[in-house]
Parts: C-alpha cells; sequence; structure tokens
C-alpha cells in the first residue's frame, strides 16, 4: 500500500508541541507522526515518547567477535607455523593480550556505528515530507499515512497553526 | 565562560558553512602549495625507493632517524582529538562544543602522517612491510610473528585510525544534511548520499548523543593503548638499554597529550585567524584550553623528570652514556636546551598569566613552540639513545639527516595541512549541531542584580 506523508512547518518549540497534541488528538496512531527539528532537544520537549533503542547491545556483540577473531588469529597462527622466536611460549600470553584487546576494542567500536545506524533508522530511502528549512531552525511535524487521511492531517497540522503545510513524496511499501 | 551570543540557526548555518560554501581566495594557492610540497616529498620517496635506504643519514648503529621521530610525533598530535573530543564529551564540557571536530579531524590526518612516516618510507622497501603485519604467504606457511611490537603497532595505529574516522563520519552525519539542505544539482546528490536520508527526528537526535558518550568511551582504551605499544617499540628492544623503563607508556601517552592537545589550540586560532570564526571559538575557548595545557605539561614535566631520575639513580653504563650525549655533546646538547625552553620553560609560564591564554597570538606562539619542543624531545630519545656509546660497543656512528629525509618529513606536514584544507572545503570544521545545540541550552539567570550566562543540562 502507496503512503503519503504531508508536513507543517512551526517556528516555535510551544506551537509545534500543541501541534503534536492536535495530531495525537485527530487519531493518529503513534507511529503515524514525527517531529523534525535542526537541533537536539531535550526529550520530551513536543511531549513526544523517550525514544527506545537497543544500541547498548551492539558494542558487547561486536566486542566478543572482536575477542574471538583476535585469540585465533593469534593461537591459530602460531600454532599453523610454530616458530620460537627469543625463548618464548609459543603461545605466549602478553602479545597475544595485546592483539586480542585492539581486536577486542575493534570489534566494539564497528559494532556499535553499525548499530547507531541501524537504529536511527538510516539509510532512509524516501525522505517522506521535508524541508530544508527544518535544518535554519524551524520544527517540522510531519504525518505519514494513506492517501485517504491527508486531507485530514493537513487541516490538522494547519489549524495547530503552522506557518506552511505541504505533501511530501510518496512512500511503497516494499 | 562569561561570553555569550545568542545567534540563529541561520545565522550560525552561514557563518560555519561559509568554508564549504565558498572559496576564499587564497583556499587554492594555499591548496596547490601544499600539494607541491607533499609531491616534492613523494619524489623523494621514489628516489630512496630507486637508490635504496643509502640516501638517508642512516647507519650504524643510528638506524632510526627522523622518520621514527616523525612516526611518534604525529601519534602523539593524534591524541589530540580523542583528547578534546571524548574526555571533554564524558565530562560534558560545554566549551567542547566548537572544537571537537577540528580535534577529531586532525587526529585522522595526523594518524596518515604517522603511517607514512613509518610503515611506508622508514622501513625503507615498504613492500616487505605488509609481509610482517599481513604475511598471509599460503604457499610457505609462514604467519605473523605476534611477539613482534611491529605487529602490534599496526593493530593498534589502524584501530585508532579507523576508531576515529567513524567517529569523526557519525558526528558528521546531521551537519551533512545541513549541506544537502544548501546546495543543489550533483553537489546535492553527493552530499544526499552521506547524509543517508537524515531528518533530525527525536529518535535519530537521541542516538546521536547516545553515540557520542558511547563511541568516546570506547575510544578512550584505544587512544591508551596506541601510545603504550608505540611506547613499547622502544621500551621492548633488546638493543637501546637506556629505553629499557617501565614508565615510557604513561610518560609517552602524556607527552603526546601535551603536543596534541597544543596543536588544537594552534588549529584553533588559525581558524579563527583564515575563516573569521571569532564568534564560535573565543577567547573563553583559548583560556579553558591554556588551563588544561598547564596541567598536562606539568604533568609531562613530571614523568620526564622521574625518567631522568630513575636514569641517574641507577648510575648504570648506558643510561649515563646516552644522558651525557643529550645534554653535553653538540649539536645534541644546544638541541635538548632549545626543548627543554620550548617545551616546558617558556610556555607555561606565560600561560599563568590570563591575557596571554586569551591572546590568539600568543597562544599560537607558544603552542608552536610546545611541538617544536615535543619534535626534539622524540629527537633525542631516538637519536642518542640508538648511538648507544658505551664499553664494548665499537659502531661509534653519528647521524645527519639527508635532504631526502628533510623532504619527506615536511611531506608528511604537507599531508596534514592539505587534509585539513581539502576536509574544510568539503565539511563544515565546526560542528553546527553541538553549536546550535549549545544555542538551545542556554540561558541566563538573574542572580542578585546581576545576569549571567548559564547552561541548562538534563
Amino acid at each position: 500500500m502507496a503512503l503519503r506523508s504531508v508536513i507543517g512547518l512551526y517556528t516555535d518549540e510551544d506551537t509545534a508541541a500543541n501541534a503534536l497534541d492536535a495530531v495525537a488528538g485527530a487519531g493518529f496512531d503513534k507511529g503515524e507522526y514525527d517531529v523534525l527539528t535542526g537541533t537536539p532537544y531535550p526529550d520530551g520537549t513536543f511531549g513526544e515518547e523517550e525514544p527506545v533503542h537497543k544500541l547498548y547491545r551492539f558494542p558487547l556483540i561486536g566486542a566478543a567477535c572482536g575477542f574471538t577473531v583476535g585469540l585465533l588469529l593469534t593461537t591459530g597462527t602460531q600454532l599453523a607455523f610454530p616458530l620460537i622466536t627469543g625463548g618464548k611460549p609459543l603461545l605466549s600470553i602478553p602479545p597475544m593480550a595485546i592483539i586480542m584487546y585492539e581486536g577486542t576494542m575493534l570489534g566494539a567500536i564497528l559494532f556499535t556505528v553499525v548499530g547507531i545506524i541501524f537504529e536511527s533508522r538510516l539509510p532512509r530511502m524516501f525522505m517522506g515530507a521535508y524541508d530544508t528549512r527544518i535544518t535554519e531552525g524551524y520544527i517540522g511535524v510531519t504525518i505519514t499515512s494513506d492517501e485517504s487521511k491527508m486531507e485530514r492531517a493537513e487541516e490538522t497540522l494547519k489549524s495547530a497553526g503552522a506557518e506552511e503545510v505541504k505533501r511530501g513524496w510518496e512512500q511503497t511499501d516494499f | 565562560m562569561q561570553e555569550h551570543v545568542q545567534l540563529t540557526q541561520r545565522q550560525i548555518n552561514e557563518d560555519l558553512l561559509s568554508s564549504v560554501l565558498k572559496t576564499p581566495r587564497w583556499w587554492w594557492p594555499a591548496v596547490i602549495v601544499s600539494a607541491a610540497i607533499f609531491l616534492t616529498g613523494i619524489g623523494a620517496f621514489g628516489y630512496m625507493l630507486n637508490q635504496g635506504v643509502g640516501v638517508t643519514g642512516l647507519n650504524r648503529p643510528v638506524f632510526w632517524g627522523v622518520y621514527m621521530v616523525n612516526f611518534v610525533f604525529f601519534i602523539g598530535i593524534s591524541h589530540a582529538g580523542i583528547m578534546i573530543s571524548a574526555i571533554l564529551r564524558l565530562t560534558q564540557a560545554e566549551w567542547r562544543r566548537p572544537v571537537t571536530r577540528a580535534a577529531e579531524v586532525l587526529t585522522v590526518f595526523s594518524l596518515m602522517s604517522a603511517l607514512m612516516a613509518a610503515p611506508l618510507v622508514h622501513v625503507g622497501r615498504p613492500w616487505r612491510a605488509d609481509l610482517w603485519v599481513f604475511p598471509y604467504d599460503f604457499a610457505r606457511g609462514v604467519w605473523i610473528n605476534i611477539r613482534s611490537p611491529f605487529v602490534w603497532d599496526p593493530s593498534a595505529v589502524m584501530t585508532y585510525l579507523t576508531a576515529s574516522t567513524l567517529f569523526v563520519f557519525v558526528a558528521l552525519i546531521p551537519d551533512l544534511a545541513i549541506v544537502r539542505d544548501r546546495t543543489d544539482g550533483l553537489t546535492r546528490k553527493f552530499y544526499a548520499m552521506m547524509a543517508m536520508g537524515w531528518r533530525g527526528t527525536p529518535r535519530q537526535w537521541k542516538l546521536q548523543a547516545v553515540a557520542g558518550i558511547l563511541l568516546s568511551a570506547l575510544v578512550l582504551p584505544v587512544f591508551v593503548s596506541v601510545h603504550s605499544i608505540v611506547s613499547w617499540d622502544f621500551a621492548v628492544q633488546i638493543a637501546p638499554e637506556a629505553w629499557h623503563s617501565t614508565i615510557f607508556a604513561p610518560y609517552f601517552i602524556i607527552g603526546a597529550i601535551h603536543s596534541g592537545v597544543s596543536a588544537v589550540a594552534t588549529l584553533m586560532v588559525i581558524m579563527v585567524w583564515v575563516w573569521g570564526w571569532g564568534k564560535y571559538l573565543k577567547p573563553d575557548h583559548l583560556d579553558a584550553i591554556g588551563r588544561l595545557l598547564i596541567v598536562v605539561a606539568t604533568t609531562w614535566f613530571f614523568f620526564f623528570f622521574l625518567e631522568w631520575v630513575f636514569a641517574l639513580y641507577t648510575l648504570e653504563d648506558p643510561e649515563l652514556a646516552v644522558r651525557e650525549l643529550q645534554v653535553f655533546q653538540w649539536p645534541w646538547s644546544g638541541l635538548f636546551v632549545v626543548f627543554l625552553f620550548t617545551a616546558y620553560l617558556i610556555p607555561v609560564p606565560m600561560w599563568m598569566f590570563r591575557s596571554v591564554r586569551r591572546s590568539y597570538f600568543w597562544m599560537f606562539v607558544t603552542t608552536i613552540l610546545v611541538n617544536i619542543g615535543m619534535w626534539l624531545e622524540r629527537f633525542l630519545i631516538i637519536v642518542p639513545g640508538t648511538m648507544r656509546r658505551g664499553d664494548f660497543i665499537f659502531d661509534w656512528g653519528s647521524y645527519h639527516p639527508s635532504i631526502i629525509e628533510i623532504l619527506m618529513v615536511i611531506m608528511t606536514f604537507a599531508w596534514v595541512a592539505l587534509g585539513m584544507l581539502v576536509f574544510t572545503k568539503l565539511f563544515p570544521l565546526i560542528p553546527l549541531f553541538d553549536v546550535k545545540e549549545g544555542m538551545v541550552f542556554r540561558d541566563e539567570i538573574r542572580i542578585g542584580r546581576r545576569v549571567v550566562p548559564a547552561s541548562i543540562r538534563e
């Protein structure tokens, strides 16, 4: 089913927060509306719920993977070519620990970055309703729903004091 | 932090995107000069590859020269980004906002210069260097020798470079969206692709904030490990006995922070002078960084003093031989005096004065002095260290860098300059969203009859 989106632009935080209340009052589901800003605001500034994420799991998984790769690399390669150097044991813990440590950290960081992108719902193929003035200080309230609800969405945003309301590009369910 | 000017988001966009959306007249000549110096260094490198390392001043017993000095120096500079960005982010220091990205980008280009200095240039035959690190020569079944510091080093530096680059990229995404919204045509497509469809939802901002904290916390241990491992390149060697020091790791780390934070202060002044960002990088910022530098420099000086105490207390011949070379033999003695004065004795007493800390000119001069001193410090550890004049040592050679080496040293500096210039043309060097967030969180409160700026924190 094809989705449409509409955006209302507001100049201050209070009007945008009221607009969000109006949208919720007009019967739109939580998943159908969102706020767009050009700068971070404290959680709940517009009355929105605090976003829930699972980012903290990513570095843990990454660290475990990185540690395992580091362990396999250091033990496997030394056992595959068992050459005693400097009179040290074949599996010498201190140098192994260095490589495993770096592997662990690298795994944790790589997975964290993947996690940030994934949890931020990026990359986003369709921008939906958007206005470049958002990165200039305007606050956008968007409603993404099916075509039949678009007129009601526009009405709600306008009556909540939007300086301008415009429709966005079409989104498609894959 | 008493100075505050409230700016609108539009003003911030106009000011801070000036480097991306406009090209000042000096930019192309600066790029051409940096590129020409860099290419001259590449030419010298090609000549060295063709003729062999005999064209350098390296000879028995000094096999580590200015290439290794440069390697350690640039690894040190690279500590700037994480020191400024991660630690100040974790401690929620408000003055970090306009400084973080420049420091992080300096980290990335300095690390590249470090990699250029050691694995590429120093080894003489770089195509063989990969065989130490990635010797997956399946035909012979020979694997890496993980007991060698020359395997620890690339693993740490590559981890740090990957982490720093990703750190810069993640924090850049919201600003890429701002540039996307102010460009058109192919340029817009480029930034749109890089911004990955960023819209600025509360979820995305929340993740961005958590990412800053989380990545800072993850990069910090890597930052500590990198210079520790670089110090172990020295400390675990058998030959220069004077390097067998247990305090080398913290000594190197604090030295790196000293030179790195100084380099960030230099960069801040340059940003004000060439881009006119004085509204964002105010004397307050320099004052804060100057205070930080006094603490860092004094801690470094304490380790330097300890290093000397340990050396002289034991009265071991190899240690005394190196100290004697450093202090009494020309030209090292002259360099030693220059090093002491430039790295500590001139800048730190000057930073005690508020007027110096708040002066763009004096902070520029003193922080440049620090980096001259810190480069010489590494030189004085490496060259007299490898000379090893003592009983039953019969290679009494000395070292003078050749013109080929000097060109390649200059090349690494030109690379950092070129990298910073190109980055500034493509991406904003001051994080716009961070500065804007600072404006949202700023307010004024009345205390008695005074109105003072305040910062709200969640």
